[in-house]
């Protein structure tokens, strides 16, 4: 600024000090800054006592207020469970098919899916894959193809007695096995690449044309009792869908090949001694709007 | 070193009476005062009809529901840019007018300053003017009137404080219900501890903080420093026509006298305690307070006015010359000032415009990654897409989903029948939608084909884009 103040400067005191007679001007702060500076520090002090604040050995001290942030997590846990409490015995008790429909809109069903999207992530993303898009041995979930059924209720039964994994009499809903065409010798290596090449014709084209004619009888005597004549599988024993674009392990020649001489046998594990009945309604709801559900 | 002196490093407050002033600036002020806390107060109340499922208060920052509603105008959350250009706006504004006045923005519109005023005005009305309250002041003993005054001048001021938090409250919520609510006990634990922290602030702040808050709490001034310049005009004293002042040591010693009768009536008046004859000082605030009582003694005493005056610094060079001061114009009409002018006209002029251009309905659309396409069984390719629909209206709309851009894709709306889904009233629905190829196209077989999402609002027409990719399985 073109005018420096001329006051005060005749009129403020220096504090005395003169460093190589350079002095330095005494301008106070305003009494109640000290007083908010005390202030602070007993508040701090009250703090520490209030709250876990000092390191000792073990652990540090707890406080007078008892205050703990593990604690505050399982109290709110246990409020949110207590509050899902109703909605979980409302799923227990709907009728599963009935969201096909007109309920999608429901408050409940957005509960079930919110809820079966967080289960997902902890029980089924480790081999579904954390986009529900499977892998090899491990089935895409958004797609249109079930090995077991697409239902919400088949989806249900799959989640709860799992797959290939009876622990008692009553689970066998989702056991089933292929026979190992090679390895039992109940085909020999001619026949199989005769089968292994009408299999590929079905959905797409075979390695060697002119083995596919000998290759759909040897399909028809050995395999068409599960997979179907057309190849187009049975939900109810788990028999895959041959004639479709959708292959588990691979659809090449090798891979095929391999499948037929020692079958597969895969599996997932049952959920009914896990999680609660709502948990698996919960995951079968999400499961089917993925975008395959039937 | 030498050796010190023991000495206070704290001082207590001087307190400040503030004499009551007629004049030009203090009209000016009280008008500014009523209009401004009349804004306050009243804006919460003006209603404004927005149909059924919408709220009917004019201005409400409605944070449980995120929309932020001002007369015609709603805003939702991912247009905060209007808020932005509108705090971007209020700078380039206080640049503008302290480049140009100095700190009008402290001395005339800040709520510390017209609080702190209107707190004044009811001290004078309890307790008299400036002698009359000195003479309280300096009565240590607390009898009957003392404490009469003290204590009427307090509740009032508590009074005032409590109807300024109360008033905070009714822009964030319904504001007849909350009144009602407040009053019942049956308001939101928040909305009492904000007018319970507003009214404590508020009734310490202007009553009993006052100049400090200017002076030790605000940042504002120190900044302002870095805004004004040699042209910028200001409350300063003529020195060079009222020095030597009466009972000055040079008047004493036999020098003619100035203009400056030494009545203190600038300094009784400042309400930040200071003497505005030393200079322009970091504690004014630019009230122009002292101008008004200068003036009127001057008129008294037979004297032109202006002795204390609205003064840039480059007048004071021409003046003691001799020579007249600049126009004011040519002190408001700078570089510095047109530039700031363009620039704030520039982001209004935007805002204005991005206000009409943008469409009532609107989406935006995430692609999903995880993963890229999903190989259906009849050998076709599918793309998921998470989709935000936005309906801005206050009914719900049936919204026509559809692509464009390769005849091979379709599209499909989960849990939908086909492309057509209701969005409620003042939405944003989240759908997925689902985007397939069939085996052997074009886009199934390519990594990467662009096309356009559209929706369209089925009652209104109206239309809205979004450009993404589908991802297919290369071959």
């Amino acid at each position: 600024m073109a005018k420096q103040p001329e006051k005060k400067k005749d009129e403020v005191e220096t504090t005395g000090h003169s460093w190589d007679g350079i002095e330095e001007y005494n301008n106070p702060l305003p009494r109640w800054w000290v007083w908010i500076f005390y202030a602070t520090i007993i508040w701090g002090v009250g703090y520490t006592i209030a709250y876990p604040a000092w390191p000792g050995i073990n652990q540090a001290t707890s406080g007078l207020l008892n205050w703990s942030t593990r604690e505050n997590v399982a109290d709110e846990i246990e409020s949110f469970s207590e509050r899902n409490a109703p909605k979980n015995t409302e799923l227990e008790e709907v009728e599963l098919a009935s969201f096909v429909e007109e309920e999608t809109d429901s408050e409940l069903y957005s509960y079930a899916r919110s809820s079966g999207a967080a289960l997902y992530q902890t029980w089924c993303a480790q081999c579904h894959g954390s986009g529900a898009a499977g892998g090899v041995g491990y089935p895409n979930l958004q797609d249109d193809d079930w090995l077991w059924g697409g239902t919400i209720e088949d989806i249900h039964t799959t989640i709860r007695v799992g797959v290939r994994n009876p622990e008692t009499d009553e689970d066998y809903e989702r056991v089933s096995e292929m026979p190992a065409f090679g390895a039992d010798e109940l085909l020999g290596e001619e026949e199989i690449e005769q089968v292994v090449n009408y299999v590929m014709s079905m959905s797409g084209e075979p390695r060697d044309a002119s083995l596919v004619e000998a290759g759909e009888e040897v399909y028809l005597d050995n395999c068409a009792s599960c997979h179907g004549d057309d190849g187009e599988g049975d939900t109810f024993q788990g028999a895959p869908n041959l004639a479709d674009a959708i292959w588990l392990y691979g659809g090449d020649y090798e891979t095929i090949r391999e499948t037929v001489w020692n079958s597969r046998y895969g599996n997932m594990p049952q959920w009914q001694d896990r999680l609660s009945d709502a948990q698996m309604r919960a995951l079968a709801i999400y499961v089917h709007q993925l975008g395959g559900g039937e | 070193m030498s050796q010190a002196e023991p000495q206070q490093l704290y001082a207590a407050r001087e307190p400040v009476f503030p004499k009551k002033v007629y004049g030009n600036f203090r009209n000016l002020k009280w008008v500014i005062m009523v209009v401004t806390l009349g804004i306050y107060y009243v804006t919460p109340w003006i209603r404004w009809d927005r149909g059924p499922s919408l709220p009917d208060q004019a201005v409400l920052l409605d944070l449980a529901n995120r929309r932020f509603y001002f007369f015609w105008i709603e805003i939702w959350p991912h247009e905060f840019y209007f808020i932005a250009g509108l705090l971007v706006m209020a700078g380039l504004g206080l640049f503008l007018f302290t480049s140009a006045l100095g700190r009008v923005w402290c001395g005339y519109t800040c709520p510390q300053t017209v609080w702190t005023d209107l707190f004044i005005l009811v001290e004078r009305w309890i307790e008299g003017d400036r002698n009359a309250r000195l003479r309280l002041h300096r009565q240590k003993k607390w009898d009957l009137r003392k404490a009469r005054l003290r204590l009427g001048k307090w509740a009032t001021w508590l009074l005032i404080a409590m109807a300024t938090g109360g008033a905070w409250v009714f822009y964030f919520a319904d504001a007849p219900t909350l009144f009602v609510d407040l009053f019942t006990l049956n308001a939101h634990p928040i909305a009492y501890t904000t007018v319970a922290i507003l009214t404590g602030t508020t009734f310490f702040f202007g009553g009993f903080a006052r100049e400090q808050i200017c002076i030790y709490a605000c940042p504002w001034p120190r900044i302002q420093a870095a805004m004004t310049d040699e042209d910028t005009l200001t409350v300063a004293y003529r020195e060079w026509r009222g020095e030597p002042r009466k009972h000055s040591e040079a008047v004493k010693a036999g020098e003619p006298q100035g203009d400056c009768i030494d009545c203190m009536a600038c300094v009784n008046v400042c309400p930040m305690g200071i003497d505005i004859r030393n200079g322009q000082q970091m504690e004014c605030i630019t009230c122009a307070l002292c101008i008004d009582a200068c003036d009127e003694v001057m008129e008294k005493i037979g004297k032109p006015r202006g002795l204390i005056d609205y003064m840039a610094f480059t007048d004071e060079e021409r003046e003691r010359a001799g020579k007249p001061p600049k126009p004011i114009w040519q002190h408001v009409f700078r570089p510095r000032t047109i530039l700031y002018t363009s620039l704030w006209s520039l982001v209004g002029v935007a805002l204005v415009v991005a206000l009409f251009i943008r469409s009532d309905i609107d989406m935006t659309v995430a692609p999903v990654r995880n993963p890229t396409y999903v190989t259906m069984s009849d050998g076709s390719i599918r793309n998921t897409y998470e989709i935000r629909l936005r309906n801005k209206h206050g009914e719900a709309r049936p919204f026509v989903l559809s692509v464009a851009g390769d005849p091979a894709l379709s599209v499909e709306i989960e849990g939908a029948d086909g492309q057509t889904v209701m969005v409620p009233a003042d939405t944003a629905l989240p759908v997925r939608a689902y985007v397939v190829a069939p085996g052997g196209s074009v886009p199934a077989q390519s990594d990467r084909v662009e096309f356009r999402f559209w929706v369209e609002d089925d009652m209104s027409g109206d239309r809205a884009y979004k450009d993404t990719v589908f991802n297919g399985k290369e071959s």
